[in-house]
């Protein structure tokens, strides 16, 4: 730094020593951020150390011993036909879900961009209201309503759709329909904000310039606004696939997993194995790598596609 | 009609669909609190007049008045905390800019994808060994300090003008006396959407609270509503009053804050 160098002379002069207000102020910006680094530190990073290792010990309880063979765990993971069936449950929501939710969430935020819509603050509050409701209150709500005896049966029995009732919630696709529903719900409100945020930056000249060479307003919306807001759908991408391979709320409060495991998620049958019943940690956390692995891996894929400038 | 109305048509009709879907269980659950749980299973869509009877049946089988205090208390203390510890690191991040501190961000966002799930356990064992089950301070501590709060925070500094910490620094002000009497001030709209993402989350937030706080004396309004419905009879009334009652809190917040929420996320994205 070159301000050093100026600043000695009148450095020496200084009480405390030979520090310059530059790299006082330096020093100052690395006080402000110790109390946040340690915390992610600690919480975070640390956890995610001593999970690995914990991945590698079989034992129940505090009496943990490393396992034979050391991969053991992760060997009986993928002989575990129920892990088996929540990993394929929770990618089934990945899939289907995060492209349905973050299309929609891109619609509504240009129909909402557009700057003669009317009423925009009632759209605008009317869809994000589901996120402030917390996953168990919706997901609980969610369940009144797909009873077997609930609303959503009696409407559709009303409409004539369907003869008799259906057992949504006791079946393995309804149960999973339910549950990517609710997520639909609950999200959409939420990415659509970070789209709106996106297209406020967005230069307006170059939506107006393609109006004028003829562009109708899907092919402006298409080939104009959308690659414009790649760097957020990347975000929001991410970090609905983050969501989803976390999910657990709702499996354990919508579906209760079932039936028969049919629609639980890895994170819940985590829960299960860690927390419940016999808990075993050391299972557990071999469970958890597999969930950050995963994560780390689409996350990279999607930064990889979504990095490929034209 | 004339064709650039009849063309404004699919748009109106998208929104209207959407904002019903959106809106429907949210009515349903406040209809359905003051309905009788045979009333709330016929599908009545009125008001009825069984409130304050869903009310006291709640009282009498869960005790609200409590996880809605410890609800409160883990989420205000979570939102204070994490807007100090996550402002001031945002700030030095972009105000004392230097290469060692782009390096540390890189590190901190790899918190990011570090999913909860993956810490769950050692964080558990941690408090356990610390004698911290069941204590507030279990809840709070893993909650305060997030990369996306930080990077909010830091991307916001970019528009902070840097000629008024210039001004400050020669009108005498202290580094610190320069965050909390002109940064603060100057960045409501960030602290805004700071807060009401962070207090949502923490109010919100089902399964750390699950884990941690096996005492159900310091259970927070997830857990109960959770816990209401497992059980073998379900009151449909009740436990819609008991949902609306959880989610009511974090509405509120958002439906105050909603102007500068949007503000605050614009601003940090530009």
């Amino acid at each position: 730094m070159s301000a050093t160098v100026v600043d000695e002379p009148t450095a020496t002069k200084r009480p405390r020593g030979s520090m310059s207000p530059s790299q006082r102020r330096n020093l100052t910006g690395w006080v402000f951020l110790i109390p946040a680094a340690a915390l992610i530190a600690i919480m975070s990073f640390w956890p995610m150390i001593q999970a690995f290792i914990l991945s590698l010990q079989t034992g129940r309880g505090s009496n943990l011993d490393w396992a034979e063979p050391l991969w053991y765990n992760y060997q009986r993971l993928f002989q575990d036909e129920i892990f088996k069936l929540t990993l394929s449950n929770t990618f089934i929501y990945l899939i289907i879900q995060v492209p349905i939710m973050l299309i929609l969430a891109l619609v509504l935020a240009n129909l909402l961009n557009n700057p003669n819509l009317r009423w925009k603050a009632f759209w605008r509050t009317a869809i994000f209201l589901p996120c402030a409701v917390s996953l168990v209150s919706y997901s609980l709500v969610f369940r009144t309503m797909f009873a077997t005896d609930g609303f959503v049966n009696d409407a559709l029995m009303w409409l004539h759709l369907i003869d008799s009732p259906i057992n949504w919630l006791g079946q393995a696709g309804t149960a999973r329909f339910v549950i990517i529903l609710g997520l639909i719900w609950r999200w959409t409100g939420y990415n659509m904000v970070f789209y709106l945020a996106a297209l406020q930056n967005i230069d307006a000249s170059s939506v107006e310039a393609a109006k004028v060479d003829g562009a109708n307003s899907w092919q402006t919306f298409w080939f104009v606004t959308v690659p414009q807001l790649k760097p957020m759908i990347l975000l929001t991408a991410i970090m609905s696939t983050n969501g989803t391979l976390q999910l657990f709320d709702e499996s354990f409060n919508l579906t209760r997993g079932g039936p028969a495991y049919q629609s639980m998620t890895m994170s819940h049958y985590l829960y299960e194995i860690s927390f419940q019943r016999n808990p075993n940690v050391g299972y557990g956390s071999a469970l958890s790598y597999v969930i950050l692995i995963l994560v780390a891996v689409l996350a990279l894929i999607q930064m990889k596609v979504g990095d490929k400038r034209d | 009609m004339t064709r650039t109305t009849w063309r404004k048509v699919p748009g109106y009709a998208f929104l209207t669909i959407f904002s019903i879907f959106s809106l429907f269980p949210l009515y349903f659950m406040v209809v359905g609190a003051t309905n009788t749980s045979t009333d709330v299973l016929a599908s009545r869509l009125l008001p009825g007049a069984n409130l304050i009877q869903n009310f006291q049946d709640l009282v009498a089988a869960a005790d609200v008045a409590s996880a809605m205090w410890y609800s409160a208390l883990y989420a205000v203390a979570t939102t204070v905390l994490a807007l100090l510890v996550c402002s001031i690191a945002g700030y030095g991040f972009e105000i004392y800019h230097s290469k060692g501190k782009d390096l540390l961000m890189a590190v901190l966002l790899l918190a990011m994808m570090i999913p909860f799930a993956a810490t769950m356990i050692p964080l558990f064992r941690m408090f356990a060994n610390f004698g911290m089950v069941n204590s507030a301070f279990a809840v709070i501590l893993p909650a305060i300090s997030t990369p996306f709060l930080i990077l909010l925070f830091r991307q916001s500094s970019r528009s902070f003008p840097h000629e008024i910490i210039e001004a400050a620094r020669l009108d005498g002000l202290r580094e610190l006396e320069i965050f909390f009497r002109i940064y603060i001030p100057t960045m409501k709209s960030t602290f805004a959407a700071a807060a009401v993402i962070t207090f949502m989350t923490a109010w919100n937030n089902f399964l750390w609270p699950r884990v941690i706080l096996l005492d159900n004396k310091v259970q927070t309004m997830p857990m109960l509503i959770s816990n209401l419905s497992a059980g073998y009879v379900t009151n449909y009334g009740v436990l819609m009053l008991a949902v609306l009652l959880a989610s009511l809190p974090a509405m509120v917040v958002f439906l105050a804050l909603q102007r500068s929420f949007a503000q605050g996320i614009t601003g940090a994205i530009k």
